[in-house]
């Protein structure tokens, strides 16, 4: 651990594009996460953000966050602005009215803004193969307007609209796979990262900038206000998701599946689980439940990636 | 050389889009607009228009593509209709209050349900209050010559605010007109490349579109209300400067046969044409009779307005979009709280009619005068009458 001291410096740019004086909560593993994204994407940048927890926390009018151009307009649109900003941008080129340079175009949403509302949106820009990074960060719900559920929110979490009571044990449906659904539309990159992986997160945002056409990553946020969860485990907490299988970490490069991280036996759920208030009602059966469901998802996975390799 | 060539409305909007050199175009398809988007589609393909064609997936996304191209400093271009124009709503709002100059077509459809895909203004009028300059033309002329006019006005440093150009769908996107086009290097000359101040750019980097709490949301939007209503005063200078290059001149309220007239007619849209056959033929046989029509709708002209109807006696105005449960024509609502506080001002009397494209031919637009003047002197019940509507 202390050696992080010393090489980290050296791996990881010190200058940050994403700083400090935000409102973000305390031990928010979102704005970890788009810190990290922003060092991978560096200066040459234009940025589209959905409404959401960290495009609030980051402009109230008249100060900002961001070092970067940055164009924040509607909850559902950010693709399709950033379709506009790389079209823009291209003739703008084309024409010889500003100069030839590479600017990475990035379109950024939670999974409400991602998975839900602007998921129209984002599949009509994915198709239509525009040249440009879409970054979801995951929390699974809508936290900026109070912990509600989203397509994203995983089964047997308690939210504000999948409350946990005496006929409901929170939200019953599955995770929707928002990274499968990108890599469906036969994009040439997608992945998935979590910022307890600064490294992979960081490579696989710069690879997924710099690949020509859409690629979408999909970074799995810690949310200790919306988890209830201590706000000093945000880390940890990260690392138990992909542990434990809940959140593998993987690469869909031109199609073909790569497991990043392999463990020769994973954690079990509960691990993670029971650090978190917003599991806290589940019982035994449900908690082998979702082991059940992370267990067989995981194995699919692998298979998938191990027939890819070969 | 100037050239004089019959063609379809919708297609002389992409060619003027095509002289106007937009670098960026972003539609869905609706009609009455598609004739608009796939002339301009062709335009790239063939190479004719060099500008990013984006297919985009819905109307929202159109206009928030548009939003991205404007914002990099794009020359910005989109067209819709009815229920694509609703679809954008909230987009639209956007457009305005972060100053981005996206020039739309509107090619005016009735709204659902039921399902019309006909004209007539419910589809204005539900954004009116979005804070976009909008224009409305009256023939193919008028609208190649305010897609230019559009363009310098939104793109104008002192503005920076979106322009919406209205013309009636089917009833003038669909018609084939005689349509003089100018040469490139005029065009050129009365449009110079769009300079957006503060485009997004890793060069300088901006934050845009912040939110705002309550200690900076109003000044905000009090900001956004001035720049508007400062605007009327470069679009007059516009209209102006375009008479002097092009021979054909616009005013934001354009009377006809106003002098000396007792009794005004007021309409917007392609249907004022009709009226002003009417017009002749009542002149004709001597009664004192013009009409007026709103070439802008926002920003209000309030003062062209008060002066072009202050001597009649009885002001007529056919709205063609109903406000459910309310005064009667949103035009003619407008029109009364205009007039007001005047002195000295006409009776001002309400009709809503041509919904859906139900044309309202000259023996319409007659009865609907005779009427109203009787109305005027009389009175009625109604806060508007509907006209040409069975029971
Ligand atoms: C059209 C529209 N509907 C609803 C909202 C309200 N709203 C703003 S942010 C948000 C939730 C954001 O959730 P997510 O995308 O997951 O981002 P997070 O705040 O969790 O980072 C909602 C529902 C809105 N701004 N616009
Ligand atoms: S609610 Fe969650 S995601 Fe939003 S700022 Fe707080 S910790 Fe971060
Ligand atoms: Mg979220």
């Amino acid at each position: 651990m202390q050696n992080y001291n010393v090489y980290v410096p050296r791996l990881v740019t010190k200058k940050d594009t994403f700083v400090s004086g935000h409102r973000a909560c305390i031990g928010c593993g979102e704005a970890l996460a788009v810190r990290l994204a922003c060092k991978a994407l560096g200066q040459n940048v234009v940025i589209a953000n959905a409404t959401g927890c960290m495009e609030i926390v980051s402009s109230p009018l008249p100060t900002t966050s961001w070092k970067v151009p940055w164009i924040h307009t509607l909850f559902e649109n950010s693709a399709a602005v950033a379709s506009g900003i790389e079209s823009g941008l291209k003739m703008l080129m084309k024409k010889g009215r500003i100069a030839q340079q590479e600017i990475k175009v990035v379109a950024m949403a939670g999974d409400g803004g991602t998975s839900d509302i602007g998921l129209q949106a984002l599949s009509g820009a994915l198709e239509r193969g525009h040249n440009f990074l879409y970054i979801c960060f995951d929390n699974e719900a809508y936290m900026n307007t109070g912990i509600q559920r989203s397509s994203a929110t995983p089964f047997g979490a308690a939210t504000t609209t999948s409350p946990v009571g005496k006929k409901s044990i929170g939200q019953v449906s599955w995770k929707k796979n928002m990274p499968a659904i990108a890599a469906a539309h036969n994009i040439p990159y997608v992945a998935t990262a979590c910022p307890s992986y600064p490294f992979d997160l960081i490579e696989k945002v710069e690879k997924g900038a710099s690949t020509p056409g859409p690629a979408y990553v999909h970074i799995l946020s810690v949310c200790p206000t919306g988890w209830r969860c201590p706000t000093d485990l945000t880390v940890r907490i990260g690392r138990l998701a992909v542990e434990t299988g809940i959140f593998p970490l993987y690469e869909v490069e031109n199609g073909k599946y790569k497991l990043n991280f392999d463990f020769p036996e994973l954690r079990p759920v509960v691990d993670y689980l029971k650090l978190q208030g917003r599991f806290r009602h589940l019982s035994e059966d449900l908690i082998a439940k979702i082991q059940q469901r992370v267990t067989a998802d995981y194995a699919a996975l692998k298979e998938k990636a191990s027939d890819d390799e070969k | 050389m100037v050239k004089k060539v019959g063609m379809e409305v919708s297609v002389a909007i992409g060619e003027a889009v095509k002289l106007a050199n937009a670098d960026v175009i972003a539609a869905y398809p609706i009609t009455p607009q598609t004739h608009i988007v796939e002339h301009l589609a062709e335009l790239v393909a063939d190479g004719e228009l060099d500008a990013a064609y984006i297919p985009v997936e819905s109307e929202h996304s159109a206009m928030s593509a548009c939003l991205g191209s404007a914002a990099v400093g794009a020359r910005t271009f989109t067209a819709t209709a009815g229920q694509g124009l609703e679809l954008m709503h909230e987009v639209l709002y956007v457009a305005s209050a972060m100053r981005l100059p996206v020039v739309m077509a509107v090619a005016n459809r009735a709204l659902s349900s039921p399902l019309s895909v006909w004209g007539d203004h419910s589809d204005v009028m539900a954004v009116r209050d979005t804070g976009w300059i909008q224009l409305f033309t009256e023939n193919g002329q008028e609208v190649v010559d305010n897609v230019f006019c559009a363009f310098r006005i939104a793109e104008d440093r002192r503005v920076l605010l979106p322009v919406m150009v209205h013309l009636d769908g089917f009833h003038l996107s669909h018609v084939i007109e005689p349509i003089v086009f100018p040469e490139q290097s005029v065009v050129d000359k009365f449009l110079p490349p769009n300079k957006y101040p503060l485009p997004l750019h890793p060069d300088k980097p901006v934050t845009m579109g912040d939110f705002a709490p309550p200690i900076t949301y109003p000044e905000a939007k009090w900001a956004q209300e001035v720049n508007l209503r400062a605007s009327k005063e470069i679009i007059l200078q516009t209209w102006q400067e375009f008479g002097k290059a092009f021979g054909r001149h616009y005013s934001p309220v354009e009377s006809y046969k106003t002098e000396d007239a007792k009794v005004l007619l007021l309409t917007m849209g392609s249907f004022s044409e009709t009226a002003m056959t009417v017009i002749d033929k009542l002149r004709g046989e001597g009664r004192k009779v013009g009409l007026v029509r709103f070439r802008l709708w926002r920003p209000f002209p309030f003062e062209e307005f008060r002066q072009a109807v202050k001597d009649a006696e009885t002001l007529i105005v056919v709205d063609r979009a109903l406000s459910f449960g309310g005064p009667g024509g949103p035009v003619c609502s407008e029109v009364r709280s205009a007039l007001y506080g005047e002195a000295k001002k006409p009776k001002v009397v309400s009709f809503v009619a041509g919904l859906g494209g139900r044309d309202i031919t000259q023996a319409g637009f007659e009865t609907i005068i005779n009427k109203g003047i009787e109305i005027s002197q009389k009175g009625s019940q109604n806060e508007f009458e509907i006209f040409g509507v069975r029971d």
